[in-house]
Order: C-alpha cells, then structure tokens, then sequence
C-alpha cells in the first residue's frame, strides 16, 4: 500500500550525504520484484526494470532520498551544539523543533533571545541544540562535529486525505517510485529508477547517476510549491487536485515531449493533473536534462505545503492519481 | 622542491605557466607518466599492480588569487580587476608585481591628510583603486602592462615565531608541495594519480575536466582553508586553528564529505597520532565539488592547512600542518 510504504521510508533517517538507511529500506522493500540494484560511489541507488519489448527506451526516473538537515559545527563548553545549515533550512522554523541524530540521540532546537536587536529575525547562527548534556564532555560522548540532526520523524493525519511529517520532500516520491517498480508489470519501457542523494544541495546524485545510466527519457518526481492557503500567492497550484506536470522552475524548462507524453498518460488514466510553473526551486530533472548530450526530461511533481518545515503537508489523492500517471506513463508508445 | 621557490613563483588563475613547470621538473623525479591536459592541468600518474584496490587521485591547485590589469587613466595609472576573491580592504598600500617580469606596482589611495571623514568612513572598491608603476602617462603605462596583464601580491616566504610560516599563495602550494611528498614516498599497490589543477580560484574550472578524464574510485583534495582563530573571535566562529593539525572536512559549500572517507581519515589520524582537527564550518569550497559530480562520480575527502588571512598578500601557516597533511595522505593511502 502506498500509505504503508510513505510512512516506511518517512520513518527512515537521511540528511544529504548520510542517505544509506532510507536506500537500505528500499532495498528491502524492491527485493524480488526488480531486475537489478547496484549503489554508486555517491550513494544512489540504481534499481533496473527491463521490459521484453525490443524497442523499449530507457526512462531514468529520480526521486531524491535526502532531505535536510543540521550539521554539528561546534559544541560549546555548556554541551550545547551550535550548527550549519544541510540545504534550505530556516532559521525561523528550527526553533522548538525536535530533531534526532543517526544514532537515534534526540535533541531540541532553540533560538538565542537577540539582546542587542529583540525584533531581528534570528539567523543559524542564533540557533543551537539542547540535547541535555551538561558539559562539553557529556555531548561529546553523544555527537561529534560533523554529525547531522534532522527533524524527528513525526507522521500526522490531517483531515480526510491531508498527512504531515518532516521528509515528505522527497520521500513521498520514493514511495511512489518503489511503488512503481513493484507494479510495473510487462511495461513496453525499461524502468531504471535512482534513489538519489543530495539533491538538496545542488542535484549531485543525479548528476552522476544520469551519467552512468545514460537514459532515453528522464524523470524526476518531487514535490512542488503551494499556493492553496490564506493570502499566498505562488504557485496555482492545489493540494488534492491532482499531481502537477511541471513546465518550468529554476533548473529546468521541461522538455516539450516528455511534458506532452505526462499530459498524455494523464488523460489515459483518467486522472486529472494541474500545470506547474515554479518561479524559484528546481529538481533533480534539471540535472538529468544537461547530462552528456542532453536528454529529454520532465518533472511529476505532487504539490505540498509548508516544504522545508517539520510539517510538510500532501494530499494522498495527489500521490495515488501520481501512480496511475506514472504506470501509464512507463507503458505509453 | 621547497614551499619558498613554490610561493615565491607567479601563478594567479589562468596563468599558471611558472608553477606548472616548477612542479613538472620536481615530479618527474618521482614519476615517468606525466601529462598536460587540455585544462593545463599536471597530471602525474602511477599505474598500479592491484586492481582490486581502489584508484586514487590527490588534487591540489597551482593557481591563486591575483589581479588582472583593465585599463589606465590618462596620468599613467593601471586600472585592475582581482582574479578570485580578494577583499579591497586588504589591498590598499600593498606592493604587487606585474607580470612575468614582474614589474613592481604599488596600490595606491588619498593620503589620510586628504580625506573628508566620510572618505574615512568608507570602503574603497576596485572602482577606485589603481596600481601605480610609475609611468608617466597611460600610453606608457600601456606598453609596460599591455591589458590581461596579471599580477600577484608582492610578499616574501618568510618563517617566523614558534614554527610558522607567511607568505602568499600558501593557498594552495601546499597542497602543492604535499602532491609531490606523496610522489615521492608512495608505494601504493593500486592506481595513483597526483593532479595539480588550474582555476580553482575562479570556480574550479581545472579540476572540471581533470576530475572527468581520472574519474577515480576515491578523490582527495588537499587544500590550504580559511582559520580565524584570533583575537576576540568565539571558539564557535574560529573555523580551524593554526598548531592543531590537519583539517579535516565533513562538508563545505561545494561537496559533503563521503561519511566512510571522513571516518577512516579521523581513524587513520588517531591510529597513527598524526595532528588533525574537524574543520568547524561548511564554508567555502574546492576541487572535490568537482571529482565528486564528474562522470560516474568519485568518494571525496578534503584535508587542509589552516591558513590565516588567506586570499591575502601575506598567508600565515603552521610548518607542523603542513607536516601533518603529507602525513595524514600517506597513511591513509597505506591503509587501503
């Protein structure tokens, strides 16, 4: 079940560059139902679905398994830790957060109070950790410099359809490409789906990944931004109303065919998709469009709110309508 | 070779001619399988006898920061421009050669006896800074520093107090001169490559194309790295610490460290009892940005010297880091 396997991966820890637990579980989920699965010196997982078809083409789909994270840079003499930023974090929304390292030690985030300037937005650098130490001997005992925390894992029903949690970008598109792989069944295309890392600081594991599979036709499935609640503004797009086909965002301007082809899969399933235009972000799929000589890519994107807090919100009608898309999409001529 | 003569040579971005063949002649000693390639990276390999070990490139830059000439005013002064980041706070007053021939050049500014006091209170740019060569008239000044001209800051290596070391361009010579003590005592049973690269500074162009034509298994860049340990700044800000050791990096703005790597250096460092520090910040960013997306993509680590006042004229550095970063390569390279 696709709610069964999103809560699985959502419970796994995986800042960027420490995505190893979330690719073991996938492994464990894919295990029998797939051709191959090898990992890269980046820490992608390449997972392989041939179809029988002699004319199939190559689709490469990415959904990236990081999310981001807080990195210990230093830790004070009191045992607090004082930290950097693992991709778009914000300052304003770690405070009061509870967070959790590798090893499971938990720990909550707080702000400094800005003496000098009390209306100033607090910067990373006003934040730090209590994870109860009382000295810099204790917290060393439990952290090193260099270890990452990241929101605890928390999942919430919200209303009928609506669930919250840390991670959904981009786990939420994990669940859906293992989902994938596991149902495709006798596709015309071949399947190669790449659990990549380190999207959230620039799209590395893609761009190596794309590299070594030299794809056809690329893929990515990420969430998009909201624009569905009280005075936002950006983008028109709704949480419910369907998965979204990207147009364009900052890395990429989807590929005119592939988008059409997505379009196309859509209308097939009978599910209904909304057009996404993102004026800032971008995904994996920009990184699959500029390798070697260029390959045509578009992007599934299911809309979510608040992303890049602790509670990032999707609609579970937007995830199964994606399936539908996505099984359709690997099977279309 | 010697960090002195490695210093003391001409190498700002682009123009790395001078290092390249310092460095070329000093390896060759070490080495039979020495190429140049389309970037102008030097690119020494040591093909190895097990392929069951993982091939390993060590990366250090020849480039550093400079200026490049853009134009003279009519009374003979040379506009410029800095080559990578170099502040205009530190520049003013500095003497700098210009060159090859390296013509001496001063960066001039309005005496204190001139200035308003909001001059005093303000910034100078590149906009309104100028070498002065002397020259009498811009047509001159043309002729002497013909526009692209480079030049570099004007500083003598010079070894002082309990150890330490200033001079320019330790960022990044040495990591340089590290390259060649690897050349020089590695026996390592698996491919070795030892690659000096080009354009760091500028946004790690060189090791572009090095690191896709190596694409090796592991990359280690060995860097110099910005440590701000004095004066009132927190433990927190100080980044690294000159005396300390080696730096080791989780991640900077440019790569995150291969988890396993940066354990293995800290094991490897503590087994041996070779001096090493965490790099406490994720600034900045080198060559493993590049070896670690190039191609199939390459396990990265970044070892450096703690450099003070770096990407400026006068560099300072521990001679024990420096010790300690050749050491902590060479072991690790040992240990695999």
């Amino acid at each position: 079940m696709l709610r069964d396997t999103l809560q699985t991966l959502l419970s796994c820890y995986g800042p960027s560059g420490s995505e190893h637990a979330v690719a073991d579980k996938v492994r464990e989920l894919l295990s029998g139902h797939v051709d191959s699965m090898k990992t890269d010196a980046l820490g992608n997982l390449i997972v392989e679905k041939f179809s029988a078809d002699d004319n199939a083409k190559t689709i490469m789909i990415a959904a990236h398994m990081d999310h981001i994270g807080l990195v210990v840079t230093n830790i004070e003499k009191d045992g607090f830790l004082r930290v950097s930023a693992i991709g778009g974090i914000g300052p304003r929304l770690v405070s009061g957060r509870k967070v959790v390292f590798a090893d499971g030690t938990p720990g909550v985030c707080a702000t400094q109070p800005n003496k000098k300037n009390p209306s100033a937005q607090p910067s990373l650098n006003d934040v730090f950790i209590d994870i109860g130490a009382e000295s810099q001997e204790e917290a060393e005992k439990l952290v090193a410099i260099g270890d990452v925390a990241v929101y605890a894992p928390d999942f919430t029903q919200l209303g009928r359809h609506k669930v919250a949690s840390p991670a959904m970008d981009d786990r939420c598109a994990c669940a859906l490409l293992v989902e994938l792989l596991m149902y495709a069944d006798n596709q015309k295309h071949n399947i190669v789906g790449v659990f990549t890392t380190q999207e959230e600081v620039g799209l590395r594991g893609a761009t190596v990944a794309a590299f070594t599979v030299q794809p056809d036709i690329g893929l990515a499935l990420d969430v998009t931004g909201w624009g569905d609640t009280p005075e936002t503004d950006l983008p028109a797009v709704k949480l419910g109303a369907g998965p979204a086909v990207k147009i364009m965002d900052r890395s990429m301007i989807a590929t005119p065919s592939v988008r059409e082809k997505l379009f196309e899969a859509a209308d097939m399933a009978g599910v209904a998709v909304q057009r996404e235009v993102l004026a800032y972000g971008g995904t994996d799929g920009g990184a699959i469009q500029l390798s070697r000589g260029g390959v045509p890519t578009g992007t599934l994107s299911i809309p979510c709110r608040y992303v890049h807090s602790a509670n990032e919100v999707i609609d579970m009608r937007d995830m199964e309508g994606a399936l539908k898309v996505l099984l359709q999409f690997v099977d279309l001529a | 070779m010697d960090l002195k003569t490695l210093t003391e040579a001409f190498g700002p971005s682009g123009y790395e001619n001078e290092v390249r063949k310092l460095l070329k002649e000093a390896a060759s000693a070490y080495c039979d399988d020495i190429t140049i390639d389309r970037s102008g990276n030097l690119v020494c390999r040591k093909p190895g006898r097990d392929h069951a070990k993982p091939a390993v490139t060590f990366a250090a830059h020849m480039d550093e920061i400079g200026f490049i000439i853009t134009g003279y005013t009519d009374d003979g002064l040379l506009r410029f421009r800095p080559i990578g980041g170099v502040d205009p706070r530190v520049v003013v007053s500095k003497l700098v050669l210009i060159g090859p021939d390296r013509i001496k050049g001063i960066i001039g500014a309005m005496a204190i006896h001139l200035q308003t006091a909001a001059d005093r209170e303000r910034v100078l740019g590149y906009d309104n800074l100028y070498i002065d060569i002397g020259a009498s008239d811009g047509k001159e000044a043309e002729k002497l520093c013909p526009l692209g001209t480079y030049a570099v800051f004007d500083s003598e290596y010079t070894e002082f107090g309990d150890g330490f070391v200033t001079a320019r361009a330790l960022d990044d010579r040495v990591g340089c001169l590290n390259l060649l003590e690897i050349l020089k005592n590695s026996d390592y049973e698996g491919d070795l490559c030892c690659v000096f690269v080009t354009q760091e500074e500028v946004g790690l162009r060189g090791s572009a194309g090095a690191a896709f034509l190596l694409q090796p298994d592991i990359a280690i860049i060995l860097e110099g790295t910005a440590a701000n340990d004095l004066g009132d700044t927190p433990p927190r800000y100080q980044v690294c610490v000159p005396g300390e050791g080696v730096a080791i990096s989780f991640m900077d703005h440019a790569s995150i460290a291969d988890r396993d790597l940066f354990h293995q250096m800290k094991e490897v460092a503590a087994r041996q009892g070779i001096p090493h520090q965490i790099k406490r910040a994720i600034t900045g960013g080198n060559d493993a940005g590049s070896f670690q997306t190039a191609g199939k993509g390459a396990r990265t680590c970044v070892l450096s010297v703690p450099c003070r006042y770096i990407h400026s004229g006068n560099n300072v550095a521990k001679l024990s880091d420096i010790k300690a970063q050749a050491d902590l390569a060479i072991a690790f390279l040992n240990s695999l």
